[in-house]
């Protein structure tokens, strides 16, 4: 393809901060991510936080991969992006790719981190769940290499490499020992694909042995699936391939109390992007103002954590886990009536609570 | 006296929660699509204020200061002062002030600055004070925003031209040498990184502000390795920006082109001398070095100052220099620090003295002194603290 091959830079440019103000990308994406991320500029301007955004819009339903091209030149130029869903539609032709996929693909964001805990305002049927998944964000079975050899029988191909492996293990097990974590759980298939699986357990066993401190063991995804649902608590760091990693990702969202409230990040090596964990597009609640905006918020945190402007990070994340305390704020999709902008104004009244000196007398 | 104690320790408290950043959390309408609102409306509490160094600087700086300082009392905007008399040719300069200025700015981030003048004569040190500044704070671009002024009319009008230039190498690496008497060698220093870095500067610049094009002005023919690599850097960092079109031109031939049909340029990216030259050039196209404002960048911290940086000591005690460049500087000032509604405020008053013509300094060909044109504008601002 003509257009990706011109856009291939020869160097990583140094991040865009000028100033003090850093620059990054914004793809608002389809549904409910155009609303939501027009609350975390609102919030960030109300916070006077030293982030601008480039807004890169990405058209759907155009077939032409200019827009998706245009977004990955943004995020190689700032580094950082924050985005919304980009909808895949099914209807469309096979050789149309989906354009996150091309995104995480082009950018080598080999790495997706979920954090779900459970948070204390939130009623659910499981509580006290703290549980990292890392998953390999670039192929395993969305590798989009399939083929019709003989008419009525589909070959579709689940690609393993051990340097991607070994690259996501590594990943997974320095993150455990930053965060003081004790046991990382691979979670995978190798009784069936003896081979694809196989590999990727043994890559995660050859990097366990250099982390002793940091318990490994195994676990088929169908006991998995049947673990989280009944004893959740048992997990700590959770490592898979692409689509294990995709089913229990929601699952674990799902434990916590929903897509509206889990944030997701892709690390690569050079750029990172920002995202919901779940990555909804949420086509039947836009633009009605009950979509929580939880999880975009929580995910800016994280974007904010990554540009190192921890102080803001922490800001926000009080006051948004303050709000979650109220029931009476809930959007629909955790119980509750309460509405986006409702949501979002509470926290910024918390925000300029909390900066504001007591006044003495 | 109970309102100044209350301020400090307001200033201290909000301090403390985290450094000088968050102090900005004055108030902002609560409104969730308030990006209109936010500029309307004044801000209900201005508890917390702003720390800002300020240099004053040389010949007219210390008079284009105080402009600015009582504009701002007028306007009542909640930034405070840190000054510091950092001055070479008036012998107070010295190795502690400057680390003075650095720590006020390591906490502040943000300076206003007027030109600290740097003596012809060779005292022994071969880069000044400004140098030295400039490149203990890494303050590698300089932007000035060249904006014909309504209702002043020169040879040009509705020019619209941004310069970026490198400040930290080039010409002004203070590399000297008399290897044999009789025969300088003068190094000028062009790398790859700085070249990027400012390549990246002056297209994200042009990104935002929405700009189409991108012009890096050289001497290649001539300095084939040094200007040639800053061409080939700019090339480089133009392939990450498909939107903005790259051209390059000559030194000699921009400058012909400025003074023909200056309208075809954009943005122009440049290395340290040049830029120095073209800044000059297209401020007199505009009018002088009293209404072009500039500022410097660096990763972590901003100055502010005029676009053509000259001491103009002639005009010291005269009160004849024209304001315009500092104020206009002190408003992109605010406008950095978030306070969009004041910086609209002084950048309108200033605009709307311009425009009306009747107060003009000397250089815009009016007989009105720095006092009476102050006093135009704090008389034009919107909200007036009697």
């Amino acid at each position: 393809m003509v257009n990706s091959q011109r856009g291939k830079p020869t160097y990583t440019p140094p991040p865009a901060k000028y100033g003090g103000r850093h620059t990054v990308a914004l793809i608002p994406g389809d549904g409910i991510g155009p609303e939501l991320l027009n609350h975390v500029r609102e919030l960030f301007r109300f916070s006077c936080v030293p982030v601008d955004f480039e807004v890169v819009h990405v058209n759907s339903s155009s077939t032409s991969e200019d827009d998706i091209n245009n977004a990955i030149m943004a995020i190689r130029r700032n580094g950082v992006a924050l985005k919304g869903n980009i909808e895949t539609n099914h209807t469309m032709p096979p050789n149309h790719k989906s354009r996150n996929n091309l995104l995480r693909t082009s950018l080598d964001l080999f790495a997706n981190m979920m954090h779900c805990q459970s948070l204390p305002g939130v009623q659910t049927r499981h509580k006290n769940i703290d549980i990292i998944i890392i998953r390999e964000n670039t192929e395993g079975e969305y590798s989009s290499l399939e083929h019709e050899s003989v008419p009525g029988v589909v070959e579709s191909l689940k690609i393993i490499t051990r340097n991607n492996s070994l690259r996501i293990a590594d990943y997974a097990f320095k993150l455990a020992r930053e965060k003081g974590r004790r046991r990382v759980t691979a979670v995978h298939k190798a009784n069936i694909m003896k081979l694809a699986d196989g590999l990727f357990l043994q890559c995660c066993k050859e990097v366990a042995s250099g982390y002793p401190d940091i318990e490994f063991d195994s676990m088929i995804v169908d006991n998995t699936t049947m673990q989280l649902v009944s004893k959740p608590q048992q997990f700590d760091v959770m490592l898979m391939p692409n689509l294990y990693g995709n089913v229990v990702s929601n699952v674990c969202a799902g434990l916590v109390g929903g897509p509206g409230l889990v944030p997701g990040a892709n690390y690569g090596r050079d750029y990172a992007v920002f995202e919901t964990a779940t990555r909804n597009t949420g086509k039947s609640i836009a633009n009605r103002n009950i979509a929580n905006p939880t999880a975009m918020l929580l995910a800016s945190c994280l974007m904010l954590d990554h540009l190192k402007l921890h102080d803001y990070a922490n800001m926000i994340r009080g006051a948004i886990l303050t709000t979650m305390n109220e029931t009476r704020l809930h959007t629909a999709d955790i119980g509750g009536q309460g509405t986006t902008s409702e949501v979002v104004q509470s926290i910024m009244r918390i925000i300029q609570i909390s900066i504001t000196p007591p006044l003495w007398y | 006296m109970m309102a100044a104690a209350l301020r400090g320790r307001l200033v201290t408290l909000a301090k403390g929660l985290s450094g000088a950043r968050l102090q900005p959390l004055c108030a902002r309408s609560l409104s969730v699509t308030s990006s209109q609102n936010v500029s309307e409306s004044p801000p209900a509490r201005a508890d917390s204020t702003f720390k800002v160094t300020m240099v004053p600087g040389d010949g007219v700086g210390p008079e284009l200061m105080t402009a600015v300082k009582e504009v701002f009392k007028a306007a009542d905007v909640p930034v405070e002062f840190e000054e510091f008399h950092l001055s070479e040719v008036q012998n107070m300069a010295s190795e502690e002030k400057l680390e003075e200025v650095l720590s006020s700015m390591k906490n502040n981030r943000v300076a206003i600055k007027g030109k600290i003048h740097t003596p012809m004569e060779y005292k022994g040190e071969l880069a000044s004070y400004e140098m030295r500044l400039r490149r203990k704070l890494d303050l590698f671009a300089n932007v000035v925003h060249v904006n014909s002024l309504p209702g002043y009319s020169t040879r040009h009008n509705n020019l619209d031209l941004v310069i970026i230039r490198e400040q930290t190498e080039g010409e002004y690496s203070s590399l000297e040498h008399e290897s044999v008497s009789g025969v300088v060698e003068c190094l000028k220093i062009i790398t790859r990184d700085k070249s990027r870095r400012i390549a990246k500067f002056a297209f994200d610049y042009a990104t935002k502000k929405g700009r189409s094009k991108v012009t890096a002005v050289h001497k290649a023919n001539i300095m084939k390795l040094g200007d040639g690599l800053f061409l080939q850097s700019c090339a480089e960092v133009a392939e990450l920006y498909p939107r903005i079109k790259y051209e390059t031109i000559i030194i000699d031939n921009c400058c012909m082109q400025l003074v023909q049909n200056p309208y075809q340029f954009d943005v122009l990216v440049m290395p340290n001398l040049y830029g120095n030259i073209i800044d000059n050039l297209a401020a007199g196209l505009v009018g002088g070095a009293g209404v072009v404002p500039g500022e410097s960048f660096s990763a972590e911290y901003a100055v502010f100052e005029t676009g053509a940086r000259h001491p103009f000591a002639q005009a010291v005690g005269r009160n004849i220099a024209n304001p315009t460049a500092m104020l206009l500087s002190a408003s992109n000032m605010l406008r950095h620090l978030n306070l969009e509604y004041h910086s609209n405020m002084v950048s309108e008053a200033v605009k709307k003295v311009i425009k009306q013509g009747k107060v003009r300094t000397r250089d815009l060909g009016g007989y009105s002194t720095t006092g009476d044109f102050v006093r135009a504008v704090v008389d034009n601002m919107r909200h007036r603290t009697v």
